[in-house]
């Protein structure tokens, strides 16, 4: 256990998973959509309003599992006060942060974003590789189509 | 690897059940995972196959292989042979009264959709009504619903309790005179639930309603004796039951089978074809178009061969005791709740752990060796009854012991420290 501990649930993720950061659904906001991953049934809504070409506030609902309400819920954290183009280069970055290879170098500024670095444990474990992902591809679809519902499959 | 296959040694009939010689016949439950010896106790999705299956099914590829019903030549003969053969086997394993009522599909849901299809579109109409139980699996939820949408029949429910029981009562005030089917199920395989399906059965031949039952969970764990449940139809799965994937048994009465037309079109249920007309093979050929799963057939035979040489009933005192055992460790899991406490139940123990989501419980428990099935299992609408997305389940078969289950309450206790 102590080792899946260490590589898969890191104190970053059980910490967000216990205590969600911006999570509930706001009075108000521009874009929203569902992320849906049929074979489990997890589910996040992710709620967010855009002003001048930026990402004034995130927030999300669902429910899931560690991985996903973690995931999500750092997302909120990141994304919140980012220019939209920055929001969209960090979306595919965090992908690859979850997908790249074992032994492939990550490639992120651990400055700014070193808390995604407590997903990279997630390569090892492909099939959880979308309940990490799913609150991402929410959040892009939120943003390709203001509104919607997208599933990992 | 060794090519011999011990026959089981004979007490007065049966083999004596020992379940430790039995796990020992499984090759695969010395598999060690993350270093750890596997726990298997996800034997409800799928079980796993002991030594003779195998063997029976690599020989059969090794030495006898070729297609049946058509050549005249000595492999097909042999391989005709054996997979008729392994039609009166199952047709004892049901105890069925004819080999023209067993049918070969790919498994539970193929055999189920056949009786949707081939009975269904033949004899429903507009306003007609099929009544299933609160706890089917998909399988025997959506093959209705398709067949019903078509023909504007209707869907209807037999409610369960917070026990995870079939609310029998109800059931007749649900048939109407309407109904045309009742689909049950004989083990619920998200709640363990065994269903009083001869009382279903009796109550529906009361209002004349036929009865498909699935008993993809209840082969490896009961007698299933369709004269004995007076069936009409009954599903089952070759894979839950010891035997190999793809492949799957559908006993039918035979005067349903009459005059039921063909599900699929091809070789093999023809009698003579022309671009005008064709006529069909005779039972239970008609149902069975194409090459089939041969070796996959043969293999079920050498399953089902394995299971009968035991007296069901040690079997199933040996998986009670395991149930019992695991139900103890896991009420000692802070904050466990079961799911399914119905009080016939068979093989499997279902649970949600306070804030722990089962993938986490999943993934965790694999890291420990054990191997449990986290997620909706193919019911969501029990998994709404009881108001969860999704639930953990242990289910046990013969082979397991009660490590097992001790592995499986070190793990959880291990997470609830995790996660606390
Ligand atoms: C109760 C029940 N019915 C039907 C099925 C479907 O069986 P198969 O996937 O082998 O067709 C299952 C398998 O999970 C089951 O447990």
């Amino acid at each position: 256990m102590d080792d899946v501990f260490r590589e898969l649930y890191q104190e970053i993720i059980l910490d967000h998973n216990k205590n969600p950061r911006h999570f509930g659904v706001p009075d108000s906001y521009t874009h929203s959509a569902e992320g849906y991953n049929p074979l489990c049934g997890d589910k996040v809504h992710v709620f967010l309003t855009v002003r001048d070409g930026k990402i004034d506030s995130i927030s999300f609902k669902g429910e899931g599992c560690a991985i996903s309400k973690a995931s999500a819920s750092v997302m909120t954290t990141l994304l919140t006060g980012m220019p939209l183009a920055e929001a969209h280069a960090l979306m595919k970055r965090f992908v690859e942060v979850v997908t790249g290879p074992m032994d492939g170098i990550v490639d992120i500024d651990e400055e700014r974003f070193g808390q995604l670095l407590a997903f990279v444990g997630v390569r090892e474990f492909p099939a959880r590789v979308k309940c990490a992902t799913l609150a991402w591809h929410a959040m892009e679809a939120a943003l390709k189509q203001g509104e919607g519902s997208v599933t990992t499959e | 690897m060794s090519t011999t296959v011990k026959t089981p040694e004979k007490i007065a009939g049966k083999r004596r059940f020992d379940p430790a010689v039995v796990r020992g016949e499984f090759p695969i439950l010395s598999t060690r995972v993350h270093g750890k010896p596997l726990a298997f106790l996800d034997s409800a999705a799928s079980s796993q196959k002991p030594e003779v299956v195998i063997e029976t099914i690599a020989n059969y590829y090794r030495s006898e292989h070729s297609n049946i019903h058509r050549g005249v030549y000595y492999l097909s003969e042999i391989a005709t042979a054996k997979y008729e053969a392994a039609r009166e086997t199952t047709r004892r394993f049901l105890n069925a009264g004819s080999t023209r009522e067993i049918i070969f599909t790919a498994g539970t849901t193929d055999a189920i959709n056949l009786v949707a299809n081939a009975y269904g579109r033949e004899f429903f109409r507009e306003g007609d009504e099929v009544l299933i139980s609160g706890m089917e699996h998909h399988a025997n939820i959506v093959s209705w619903q398709l067949v019903c949408q078509d023909l504007g029949a209707k869907l209807k429910v037999i409610p369960i309790n917070e026990r995870g029981e079939l609310d029998l009562e109800s059931l007749p005030g649900l048939i109407s005179e309407r109904t045309r089917m009742v689909g049950i199920v004989y083990v619920s395989n998200s709640l363990g639930t065994v269903n009083p399906v001869k009382e279903v059965i009796r109550i529906a031949h009361q209002h004349g309603v036929p009865v498909l039952v699935d008993a993809a969970q209840a082969t490896s764990h009961l007698s299933v004796d369709v004269q004995d449940l007076d069936a009409d139809f009954l599903a089952m799965s070759g894979h839950k039951v010891y035997g190999p994937t793809g492949v799957g048994v559908l006993y039918g009465k035979e005067h349903h089978l009459e005059k039921m037309r063909p599900f699929k079109g091809g070789g093999d249920m023809i009698r003579s074809v022309t671009f005008e007309k064709t006529t069909f093979n005779d039972l239970p050929f008609k149902f069975e178009a194409g090459t089939p799963n041969i070796a996959g057939v043969i293999g079920l035979a050498a399953a089902l061969e394995y299971v009968m040489a035991f007296d069901i009933n040690e079997v199933a005192a040996w998986e009670d005791e395991l149930l019992q055992y695991g139900e103890n460790l896991l009420a000692g899991v802070p904050g466990l709740r079961r799911i399914g406490t119905a009080a016939h139940r068979a093989g499997s123990l279902a649970f949600v752990l306070a804030d722990v989501h089962p993938h986490d419980i999943g993934t965790l428990l694999d890291h420990e060796g054990v191997a449990i099935r986290t997620g909706h299992h193919c019911t969501q609408p029990v998994m709404s009854y009881f108001k969860v997305p999704a639930t953990s389940r242990a289910s046990v078969a013969m082979y397991n012991n009660k490590a097992d289950l001790e592995a499986l309450q070190r793990g959880l206790l291990k997470i609830v420290e995790v996660f606390r």
